[in-house]
Parts: structure tokens; C-alpha cells; sequence
């Protein structure tokens, strides 16, 4: 009974203890990370995290931030959102970080926003979809580039080239799903029709029944929204069917990897938004963008022995602009990290510029984007 | 492009997914025609057909057609270690343990491909090279051709193995009653074995002759697993025929299904229909055997 009443003043005590040891200078700053480094959406959150642990050395190797060391703790969330709920509790209550980069996926993203707003901690998702930041919450940000903006890319292309009736084809998964729905959304504003609107599963290893389907219809371009496998078999069916119309495909889809699926013969020709990130030795040596990049790609080739992935730059970007937001505001409590990171504005990162304001929570452009080709098996920038 | 010539070039897909579905359906019936186990790790010996063949060829600088067989042969030698390690061992205990043992082998050997082959996609190359080829309007890839003819080359050796052999007859036997076969000097743990080994080695087959076409990867098991068992039940379950018919069947309903109502209804479509036909002909299709030995 006595050990019973003393307990509730040992976890004062305790409380009291560790409030007392976070103010001391010596403390490190705990930024906490979710990622999905196993699991369906691993080749999102495996280079993401890769990309947190190089940040995390390459901080403290200059200093840290505020004289203080860095420190991000990473927890996997094996592309479950229950888990990122989990861990999202272990982050805020356990590790009592400042400031949260991740998840990796939108569902996961979508489902610790409440956590974070409770708990009132500043999170930079690395998540795709539009309406993480749609409409803007307070302590929520995200570093890709909106699905948005690559529909006005290729939209603004085709219409260029005199395309207006198009057919989509989209995966039914969160990505695909959030893509068709902007694809739909932002057709008439941009002048172009929809005249065909086909789904796949993503893990389907055949598309020639969308793709005929297609074929018998009066599109002009066909667009592809998903992430590998689904778009490389695509790529593999529509020459088969030998079907001669354009094919844009989304961002992502770009990495390397989807070229080597597809085969470079299937692969001629597509269109495509993308990071300036994979097209890093054609960007212009005088592109603000080039130097960051240039850095970013050597030293994560060389640490870990595999080609730079657009989704590891989303994580580069995360942990940047929290550790930006942490220099302006000179201080590393959560609601001044918020603050700050609404003023952080011109910060070049791997996706773009951004400028990050009270009503913009992304900060990019359609500048963010570039139109590329692939041709004879590699990215070719369009003008 | 003609509503005929699309009408064919659905078949054409539905047909080669369709064999996907029953080459994976064919392993199933070779373990539940010795076992009366139903194997949930057959969806990872495809797996490791590709797998190990897309491996062979990136890391060994093998040959194309050494490859595929030296995989499909590990695969097979895979299966007898499954029994000998997993499945002998608790000999005697209910199918249902055994089944949910066999659960357990799928998601380790998922979870060792992960980690040795990582977690990417693959392809590997056509088996022979040249376009597609033009029929009727429809087209057809040249590897279709050869997963055609090594499904119908699968089966029609199943089907005389299992009906007109001494082994295969007395795999059968094991099947129907072991005390019995065992009595008649049939050794069934060398059947069981055997049936795993046969199992692994169709399984694998499928993997290899289809991982230019669908491509590959560490977690392609699960779902091929599930059709393939979708195909057994619609074909009727220990029925190598039934298997490959309804893996063909199941390919067709969801490519028509895509092309002429909504892709994105494709898999509901394929399933409500499967559903439908289990509950008037519960044995399956061609299953009719199966409801007197019960």
C-alpha cells in the first residue's frame, strides 16, 4: 500500500526531472521521424530514412543546431497507419520531440494531423496528396510537390501540342486515386476533355483490357497515374497493342527504376512532370537548384551504394526546414519552430523553391516541376 | 480497332492471366491430392520461380535458359525442405494445423526474399525475342505463347501422372486414406515429400515462364496465391483440369469485365461471379468426383 501511495509524487518527480534536464543546453534537440521503411510503400520510406540518418550526422558534424546536438529518431510504421499512430504517441509522449518529419504516406499523414494538433508539434509530412495542406491546418506542413501541379503541368503540355480530349488511367490506390481526382477537377478550367476513365489495381500484371478500351476511343494522349509496377507494364502493353498517342505519366513514376522495368524500347517517348532531383547533371551549372542537388545526390550515392530517388529529397527537404525553421526562430520549442516555418521563404530544396506563409503550407509552384522525355532509356528535359 | 478485335484482345489477356491463375491453381492440387492440405506457401514458390531466375541471371552471369531451370529445381528442393522441416514433424496433427503451419512458411519465406532480394521489381527477359504478334485485329507477346504451351504441358502431365502411373496413383491413395495406403506398402511420407516437391516445382514453373511478362517481386505471392486458390475452388478443388479451367474462367470474366463494363470493378465482378457459382455447384465446376469421396 505504501509503494502505492508514493507512486503518484515519483512520476511528479520524475516529470519535474526530466523538464528540468530538457532546458539544460546540453540536452540534444530531438526531431522525431515516421517513415515506412518496410513494408508496400518501403521504397518511400527506405530513402527517406537513409536520407534522416545522413542529415541527422551531417548536422552535427557542423556544430548541430544552437550549440545543441541533433537528434532524429526514426520509427517505422511498416506502411500501416495504425503503426504511425503508434509511433506518433511514442514521438510526442516518450521521446518528446519538437518537431515531426513524415509519414510517408498520405492515409498515415492524414491519420496523426489530430495527434500533432492535440499535442501542438509542428509536422512536415513527406506525403503526396494536396489535402494534407487543403485546407491549410496550423501545425501541419508537407515538402512534395501537390498532385495538383503535375496535372497542370502536363495539362498546359498537351494543350500546347493542340491535345484537348485525353484518356486517364489511374491506379486504385491513394495515389492513383488523388491523381484522378485532380485529373477530373482541373480538366475544364485547363480546356481539355476526359474522354475516357479507366482504374487499375496496382498490383495487376495486365492492362490491355484498359488500354483497348482506350484504343477504341477518340483520345488523343492517354495519362497514367500510379507507382511501380503498375505504370512500367503499362509501358510494356501499350506497345504491344501498338498504340501510337502520347502517354504522360506522373511523377511517380520518376526514378530509374522504372525505365529498367519497362525496357527502354517500351519506355520511348513518355512524358512526364518531375522533380528537378533526377535530372540533376542537365540542370544548368548557374540554377540556384544545381548545388544543393549536385550534394545531395553524391553523398547519398556514395553513403549508400544506390541511384538518389525523388522520395529521399522529399525527406532532405523535411529535415532542412525544420533545422532552417529552428535557426530563424533561434529557439527549438515547437510553437516558435511553427512560427518559423511559416517564414521560411527562397530555402532551395530538392523539390524546388519553397515559400512557405500562413495561407501556403507547401510553398511550391509549378516551377517545381520540369516536363521531361525519356529517351533511348534516359530523362531528357524538355524546353 | 473493330468491337470483334477488341473482344478478342480481351480473351487473349483474360487467357494468359487466366493461365497465371491456374498454374498457381496446379500446385494446390498436386499438395491436397496426397495431403488434403491446402497450401498457403504455393503463392511463394511462383514467387521464388522468378525471383530466384531474375537473381540468377543479375548476380551468376548465367545463361537465360540455365537459369530457369536451375531455379525452378531449387524451388522444387525448397518444397522438400518445407516438408521435411515444417510439415513432417507434427505428422498425425489435424489438416487444419497443418494448414495454418503452412501460412507460417509463406510469410517467412516472403520475409526472407525481402530481405535477400530486397524490395523492388523485377523483370526478366522474353524467352524468345521478335514483336508481337497480330491475330484477327488482336495482338499476342511471343512469351504468352510459351506460357500457353507449358501450361497445357503442365497439365497434360498432371493429368496422366496423376491417372495413369503407379506414383501417381498411390499419391491418390494417400489422399483418400493413409492408414490404407500405408497397409498396401505404400511409404506415404516419401508421397508427401514428393507432392511438395512436385508442388514447388509447378509452382516455380509458373513464376518463370510468367516473370517476363507480369514482372517480380518479393510480395507477387500473396495475390497469386489467392487466385490461384480461386481458380481451385471454381475448377473444383484436386482437379488439375478444374484448375487450370477456372484460373482461364477467372482471367476472362476479369479482363471482360474491365473492357466492357469497368475496370474498376474488375476483381468485385470476377469474385461475385465465383461466389455465385460456388453456391449453386458447391464442388466446383468439374468437381463432381469430390463430393462422393467425401
Amino acid at each position: 500500500m505504501r509503494g502505492l501511495r508514493l507512486r503518484p509524487a515519483l512520476v511528479v518527480l520524475s516529470m519535474l526531472a526530466s523538464t528540468s534536464l530538457a532546458a539544460a543546453a546540453a540536452e540534444p534537440i530531438r526531431i522525431g521521424a515516421i517513415f515506412s521503411v518496410t513494408g508496400p510503400a518501403a521504397f518511400l520510406g527506405e530513402p527517406e530514412r537513409n536520407t534522416a540518418k545522413m542529415l541527422e550526422e551531417d548536422l552535427n558534424k557542423a556544430g548541430g543546431l544552437l550549440g545543441r546536438k541533433v537528434e532524429i529518431i526514426v520509427y517505422d510504421d511498416e506502411s500501416d497507419t495504425t503503426k504511425a499512430v503508434t509511433a506518433v504517441d511514442r514521438l510526442i509522449k516518450r521521446d518528446r520531440v519538437v518537431a515531426i518529419v513524415g509519414p510517408s504516406t498520405t492515409g498515415s499523414t492524414l491519420a496523426i494531423i489530430p495527434k500533432v494538433e492535440e499535442a501542438r508539434i509542428p509536422l512536415v509530412s513527406c506525403a503526396a496528396a494536396k489535402k494534407i495542406v487543403d485546407p491549410v491546418k496550423k501545425w501541419v506542413f508537407k515538402t512534395p510537390q501537390s498532385d495538383d501541379l503535375a496535372v497542370k503541368k502536363i495539362y498546359t503540355h498537351a494543350k500546347n501540342a493542340g491535345i484537348t480530349k485525353l484518356a486517364i488511367l489511374t491506379a486504385s490506390d491513394a495515389f492513383g486515386a488523388a491523381g484522378r481526382e485532380e485529373l477530373k477537377a482541373g480538366a475544364g478550367s485547363s480546356g481539355v476533355t476526359v474522354v475516357a476513365d479507366e482504374v487499375f489495381g496496382p498490383k495487376d500484371t495486365d492492362m490491355t483490357a484498359q488500354l483497348t478500351k482506350i484504343k477504341g476511343t477518340d483520345a488523343q494522349a492517354i495519362i497514367v497515374w500510379g507507382t511501380n509496377p503498375g505504370p512500367a507494364v503499362i509501358a510494356r502493353n501499350r506497345t504491344q497493342l501498338g498504340i501510337k498517342i502520347r502517354l504522360y505519366m506522373s511523377h511517380g513514376v520518376a526514378s530509374p527504376k522504372f525505365i529498367e522495368l519497362a525496357g527502354p524500347d517500351n519506355a520511348e517517348g513518355i512524358l512526364l512532370p518531375a522533380g528537378r532531383l533526377i535530372v540533376e547533371e542537365q540542370t544548368p551549372p548557374g540554377h540556384p537548384q544545381k548545388k544543393i542537388l549536385a550534394e545531395y545526390v553524391k553523398e547519398y550515392q556514395g553513403r549508400f551504394k544506390q541511384p538518389v530517388s525523388t522520395f529521399g529529397g522529399h525527406a532532405w527537404d523535411a529535415v532542412m526546414e525544420v533545422a532552417q525553421a529552428i535557426k530563424i526562430a533561434n529557439s527549438a520549442e515547437p510553437d516558435a519552430i511553427r512560427d518559423a516555418l511559416e517564414k521560411v521563404k527562397g530555402f532551395w530544396g530538392t523539390a524546388g523553391e519553397f515559400n512557405f506563409s500562413p495561407e501556403d503550407h507547401n510553398g511550391l509552384t509549378e516551377e517545381a516541376f520540369v516536363m521531361v522525355r525519356i529517351t533511348k532509356g534516359n530523362w531528357e528535359i524538355l524546353r | 480497332m473493330p468491337f470483334s478485335a477488341q473482344l478478342l484482345q480481351y480473351v487473349f489477356t483474360g487467357a494468359t492471366v487466366g493461365a497465371t491463375y491456374g498454374l498457381a491453381g496446379l500446385g494446390f492440387t498436386v499438395i491436397f491430392n496426397a495431403t488434403e492440405i491446402i497450401n498457403f506457401a504455393q503463392g511463394e514458390f511462383v514467387m521464388l520461380g522468378g525471383m530466384l531466375a531474375v537473381f540468377a541471371l543479375r548476380w551468376g552471369g548465367i545463361p537465360l535458359p540455365v537459369a530457369v531451370l536451375g531455379s525452378v529445381l531449387l524451388v522444387a528442393g525448397i518444397g522438400v525442405a518445407m516438408d521435411r522441416l515444417t510439415i513432417r514433424p507434427l505428422r498425425g496433427r489435424s489438416v487444419i494445423a497443418l494448414i495454418i503451419v503452412t501460412i507460417g512458411v509463406s510469410i517467412l519465406l516472403r520475409g526472407g526474399a525481402m530481405l535477400v532480394f530486397g524490395k523492388d521489381t523485377f523483370a526478366l527477359p522474353p524467352f524468345s525475342a521478335g514483336g508481337p504478334i497480330t491475330l484477327g485485329g488482336a495482338t499476342l507477346l511471343p512469351q504468352s505463347l510459351w506460357v500457353a504451351g507449358v501450361t497445357l504441358l503442365a497439365l497434360v502431365s498432371m493429368k496422366l501422372y496423376f491417372e495413369h502411373t503407379l506414383l501417381g496413383k498411390a499419391m491418390r491413395a494417400c489422399a483418400c486414406d493413409r492408414k490404407a495406403a500405408a497397409l498396401m506398402g505404400i511409404s506415404v511420407d516419401a508421397m508427401v515429400t514428393l507432392s511438395f516437391a512436385l508442388s514447388a516445382l509447378v509452382g516455380a514453373l509458373g513464376g518463370v515462364i510468367l516473370a517476363p511478362i507480369t514482372l517480380t517481386s518479393y510480395d507477387v505471392g500473396i495475390l497469386l496465391g489467392l487466385k490461384g486458390f480461386a481458380a481451385c475452388a471454381l475448377g473444383g478443388l484436386g482437379n488439375p483440369f478444374g484448375a487450370v479451367a477456372g484460373g482461364v474462367i477467372l482471367g476472362v470474366l476479369e479482363s471482360l469485365t474491365a473492357g466492357l463494363l469497368s475496370s474498376g470493378y474488375k476483381d468485385a465482378v470476377a469474385f461475385v461471379i465465383l461466389l455465385l457459382l460456388l453456391f449453386l455447384r458447391p464442388a466446383g465446376l468439374f468437381g463432381a468426383r469430390r463430393a462422393e469421396r467425401a
